[in-house]
């Protein structure tokens, strides 16, 4: 079955079922594989993009629902994004594999709250797990962003 | 506290030496060295040798051997290079070695190329530092030439050579045909650490952080080839079954599924893609047989621990192996017994990336490609699978989310896997196996269950004056090319040896070690996730113990140490 998708301001027709994730549509079907699988189950963050602007977990999110929804992954962001800036001047990545996630959840944050505070940024990325635990940078990274996407 | 990390290190080393020995003994006659080597494609390294290449551009490429998995092993080594060579640290890249143990072995590990027991670096410095300070003698001599100017009146900075007294220099782009007609120094000369320029400082940065922050880095999962087809597989609920039968008819209606059939460690699906792939294996039904399986739950399996480490007598079927004797005191001292114990869980290393690989069998394919912390033991067991020379195994390697030792497994479980699954396939099709989170931590290999019962009397002064400590725990290293002759340091390692012990006058140490069919693998510092705990905890414990018991506190400050 078709179904057209908005991904990073392009429209995309995909043939699966609409009961498909769309992580695996962009992973398997679109070959955007920036967006991780972690777990399948919104327990991680790695596959977090952005619905309508909104941090959502793909893995959770059948195409089938998603007509007329405006989707973002780590693609979109266009790699010279305020945050993907701070992320690689803070060296906050280690194995790297979650912070395509981490960076959409920043990125989500910082859009609705530009000057976020720990407890602020603690509440956002709490559904964001690292494994090597980059957690000070990530939150460091945070506030870097906050300084130039206010600006 | 040195001492439990040395006895990691060397655990490990006499693991992958052996392995290697194991997998050796099918070709009679042959050293490990010399049988790694049998089949190997030639490799074809350029003018300044396996690890350096440089581009027409004069930017330097450094090749790792070692896999980069968070560790920043990509940061590190190019850093040695750049650091010999002068080279432009900003203009330095960094790319993954294929396998080959006899260039790319791991110095600390008898030559078997892998990663572990935090040697990446350390058997990688003089290497590194050799070649690089080859690579700049050669830019030196051919820039002598050049200039017109002696050699020792040459420096060298961000990969440019100049001549102070002429004004004249020259880059290592312009250099680069010259320098690479120069035989290379049959001995080169590495900086003095005091004249390092980039190690040391905060220049040195992560290589991967732009393709981390912009979702362009590779690992495995993301690999996508011509044709490739996606397999999941169906594993026993219990460690130890087997599959007895299955009904694959709902499972091949699914859409996309495009073959189902039995391996060694289950039933595999086919598919497209990894959707199809997940949903055929929840419509597949699996009979298992469960003779020879673990059927005690957790908590059965620690109620057994515990009642071991309790009993004053030898529960039958229980062996306790010293670890520490030093004679029970005489007579018996008198001072308060503190008791203590410890129940630490089975557990999953439990990367962000769960296990996975790709494999093309076949067709005059044989390779994998994958985040692999021992290729050389990933080639022995596909060798093994399909009848190859191990170094006839092509190995691209990737980065990997994460591994905390579960990647660097001497059955290479999941790569095995993935290779009987792709053999069944043929024709050198490439199969990616998925592991889902689920099957990532139900899937064994972890950190051993343990129980730790201590009674440690403390003497007049408050200090620990008998110490007895049981360990009840599984053997990570029975099972695997190099079983412990004795008793398996992996279990002790961090209470044996413990500097809080040394000046404790009687200590008597046990381990009793459980077969179970739970197959257990080294977490991260391994042993002393437990033991080293159990320690400080337990020495914390005394130290209360003993400020409300004496007016003698023990502190930590007063433990000798093993300095």
């Amino acid at each position: 079955m078709a179904t057209t998708l908005n991904i990073n301001g392009k429209d995309v027709v995909v043939v699966a079922a609409p009961d498909t994730p769309l992580l695996w549509v962009l992973r398997d079907d679109l070959l955007m594989t920036g967006t991780k699988y972690g777990c399948g189950i919104a327990q991680c963050g790695a596959c977090t993009v952005h619905l309508n602007g909104q941090a959502m977990r793909s893995c959770q999110a059948p195409i089938g629902s998603l007509a007329g929804v405006k989707i973002t992954t780590i693609e979109g962001l266009g790699g010279a994004h305020p945050v993907q800036a701070a992320w690689i001047k803070r060296d906050v990545p280690q194995c790297g594999y979650c912070q395509s996630g981490q960076i959409m959840s920043a990125v989500a944050l910082l859009a609705k709250t530009p000057k976020p505070s720990d407890d602020d940024i603690d509440q956002a990325m709490s559904g964001n797990i690292c494994r090597c635990g980059a957690y000070q940078r990530i939150r460091a990274a945070i506030k870097d962003a906050a300084g130039v996407v206010t600006a | 506290m040195n001492a439990p990390v040395r006895e990691i290190t060397s655990s490990r080393r006499a693991f992958i030496v052996s392995a290697v020995g194991a997998g050796g003994a099918l070709l009679v006659g042959c050293s490990p060295a010399e049988m790694l080597s049998l089949g190997a494609p030639k490799l074809d390294f350029g003018a300044f040798g396996p690890f350096i290449r440089i581009d027409p551009d004069g930017s330097v490429t450094v090749v790792n051997k070692h896999i980069e998995f968070g560790q920043g092993s990509h940061a590190g080594l190019a850093a040695i290079v750049a650091e010999e060579m002068d080279a432009d640290w900003d203009k330095v890249k960094i790319v993954q070695a294929p396998a080959n143990a006899k260039v790319y072995g791991n110095l600390q590990t008898g030559g078997v190329q892998g990663t572990g027991g935090s040697s990446a670096i350390a058997n990688s410095w003089d290497q590194l530092r050799l070649a690089g300070a080859a690579a700049r003698a050669m830019f030196v001599q051919a820039a002598a030439a050049r200039l017109a100017a002696p050699a020792a009146e040459l420096s060298v900075k961000d990969s440019v050579v100049s001549h102070a007294k002429s004004g004249r220099q020259a880059t290592f782009a312009e250099l680069l045909t010259s320098a690479g007609k120069i035989t290379p120094p049959q001995s080169s000369t590495p900086k003095s650490p005091a004249d390092f320029t980039l190690i040391g400082t905060d220049r040195v940065r992560r290589k991967d952080a732009v393709a981390k922050s912009t979702g362009t880095a590779r690992f495995t999962q993301d690999v996508h080839l011509p044709n490739m087809l996606t397999a999941m597989v169906a594993h026993p609920t219990k460690f130890g079954a087997k599959p007895k039968s299955f009904d694959d008819t709902a499972a091949r209606k699914v859409p996309g599924v495009v073959d189902v059939f039995q391996i060694p460690s289950g039933v595999a699906v086919v598919a497209n893609d990894t959707w199809s792939a997940k949903q055929g294996r929840e419509a597949l039904k699996v009979e298992w047989d469960e003779a020879e399986a673990e059927t005690r739950g957790s908590d059965v399996l620690l109620d057994l621990y515990r009642r071991a480490a309790a009993s004053a007598d030898d529960t039958p079927g229980i062996k306790w192996q010293p670890w520490d004797t030093r004679p029970a005191p005489t007579p018996p001292a008198t001072g308060p017994v503190v008791a203590a114990s410890y129940d630490f869980p089975f557990l999953a290393h439990a990367p962000m990336e769960p296990m996975n690989c790709v494999a093309e069998i076949g067709g005059g394919k044989l390779k994998l490609t994958f985040g692999s912390q021992v290729p050389t033991i990933d080639q022995l067991n596909t060798a093994l699978i399909v009848g190859a020379l191990p170094a006839q195994v092509e190995v691209e390697q990737l980065f990997a989310g994460g591994s905390f030792g579960r990647r660097a497994n001497f059955k290479s479980d999941y790569v095995s896997e993935c290779v009987h699954i792709a053999k069944h396939v043929g024709g050198g099709r490439p199969v990616k196996l998925v592991w889902t989170r689920e099957d990532d931590m139900t899937g064994g290999y972890y950190r051993p269950l343990a129980h730790h019962r201590l009674e440690v009397q403390l003497a007049a002064d408050g200090l620990p004056h008998h110490w007895f400590h049981r360990v009840v725990t599984q053997s990570i290293m029975k099972g695997s090319p190099v079983p412990s002759k004795g008793l398996d340091e992996s279990a002790i390692e961090g209470t044996k040896d413990s500097p809080y012990l040394v000046a404790t006058p009687y200590v008597t140490g046990e381990a009793a070690l459980i077969d179970l069919a739970v197959p257990v693998l080294w977490w991260r510092s391994v042993g002393a996730t437990h033991n080293a705990f159990v320690m400080e905890h337990t020495v914390d414990q005394l130290d209360r113990k003993s400020t409300r018991l004496n007016s003698s506190h023990l502190s930590v400050s007063r433990m000798p140490s093993s300095a």
